[in-house]
């Protein structure tokens, strides 16, 4: 599976906003590049990714080909409970990626 | 560059400088120092690096058994974070199997071939580069020191006249831009040292990691010169003199570039 790294605080106080960061490993190939014979590369890219808490959607992003490789995505919520924030990415060719973090809210 | 422009830069602003100089120890400057503030911020923090990545597949590769003798790195090495701490910032050093420097990548490779009995791993691939990131992390924050070895002493030079010699259709040497002309503007980019301080690194341009001779070879294209096969000696000898040069210079791997 893609490599991914998430950088979200492990503990909040209730209330707090919080930042989120995602990374993960992906060629993000755009489908407009030539190969060496001059034939195009075919698209191949992550269209999808979801953030939820605690299983209720908060963050959901669509991606393009002019996106970056290694696509690095941060937003923000509001530490409202304890649980865990999960992470989805999902992509052309059947990618997917899942991972996921705790967080305790006090 | 356009050609037309290229020849105006080469003689308004090489051609009047004399013979290349070295950098005085103190006013050495990383590539990092001339990066902008949000580069910068990527390379500092582990979770946006996205160098990291291929840090945490050279981390799997480190303990995984390959080859004809079932080994893993882990198996001889043990924890990395002991056993590799400052190896990278003395390479290329001297391979008695080799009978001349060696750089990182070529040292994995041994160990690849001689102890595990598995294919070498070709330079550049991502296996490769991720075990050279895994390995050279150990090392991050850790001054270069190249050993005052006799044997090496050799290639040095042959490094330093490679350095320092015209070479390619703009006639150009290393020297008269990362010597002479540090600091000042290549169309729009500045021009660095030229310090190898954190490879394999992630280049913004590439959208991938790179290695050192992947970056020497971005070089001597931008030159028109005839470049080397990958793990070619001239690059080997390249590295071992750009090493020296940068001698006390904190280890960066995996350092983010634009
Ligand atoms: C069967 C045991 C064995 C395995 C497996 C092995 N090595 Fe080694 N490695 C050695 C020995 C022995 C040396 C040489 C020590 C010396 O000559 O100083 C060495 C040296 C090295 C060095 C140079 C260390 C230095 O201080 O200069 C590096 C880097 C290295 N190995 C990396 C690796 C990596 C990465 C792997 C896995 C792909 C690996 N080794 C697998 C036994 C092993």
């Amino acid at each position: 599976m893609a490599r991914a790294l998430i950088n979200a605080p492990a503990k909040a106080k209730r209330g707090d906003i919080i930042e989120i960061k995602t990374l993960i490993s992906h060629n993000m190939e755009t489908g407009f590049r030539p190969d060496n014979t001059g034939k195009a590369v075919p698209r191949d890219i992550i269209t999808d990714f979801i953030c939820k808490y605690n299983g209720q959607e908060i963050f959901r992003a669509e991606l393009f080909p002019a996106i970056a490789a290694n696509p690095f995505l941060t937003f923000y919520t509001v530490a409202t409970e304890s649980g865990t924030l999960s992470f989805e990415w999902t992509g052309d060719n059947g990618f997917t990626a899942t991972e996921s973090v705790d967080i305790t809210v006090e | 560059m356009k050609p037309a422009a290229a020849v105006v830069f080469a003689t308004a602003v090489l051609g009047a400088t004399a013979i290349a100089a070295e950098i005085p120890l103190a006013d050495r400057k990383s590539g990092y120092e001339y990066m902008g503030r949000e580069t910068r911020a990527m390379q500092d923090d582990d979770t946006a690096n996205p160098g990291m990545l291929w840090v945490l597949d050279g981390e799997a590769l480190w303990n995984r058994k390959e080859g004809a003798a079932a080994k893993s790195c882990a198996d001889c090495h043990g924890d990395a974070r002991a056993s590799m701490k400052g190896v990278a910032a003395r390479y290329p050093a001297f391979s008695t199997e080799r009978g001349r420097p060696v750089n990182l990548e070529q040292r994995i490779n041994i160990c690849r071939a001689e102890q595990q009995q598995s294919t070498p791993l070709p330079f550049e691939s991502k296996e490769l580069l991720a075990l050279a990131a895994y390995v050279g992390r150990q090392s991050r924050g850790m001054p270069i020191e190249i050993a005052d070895d006799e044997r090496t002493k050799p290639f040095l030079q042959a490094g330093r006249e490679l350095f320092t010699q015209r070479q390619g259709q703009l006639n150009l040497s290393c020297a008269q831009c990362h010597d002479d002309n540090w600091g000042q503007k290549l169309a729009g980019a500045v021009i660095p040292q030229g310090h190898p301080t954190g490879y394999p690194l992630y280049r913004l341009e590439w959208q991938a990691l790179g290695s050192l001779q992947r970056r020497l070879r971005n070089c001597l294209f931008g030159m028109r010169a005839v470049s080397y096969p990958s793990g070619a000696p001239e690059y080997v000898d390249l590295e071992l003199y750009l090493m020296w040069r940068a001698r006390g210079m904190p280890i960066e791997t995996p350092a983010v570039r634009p």
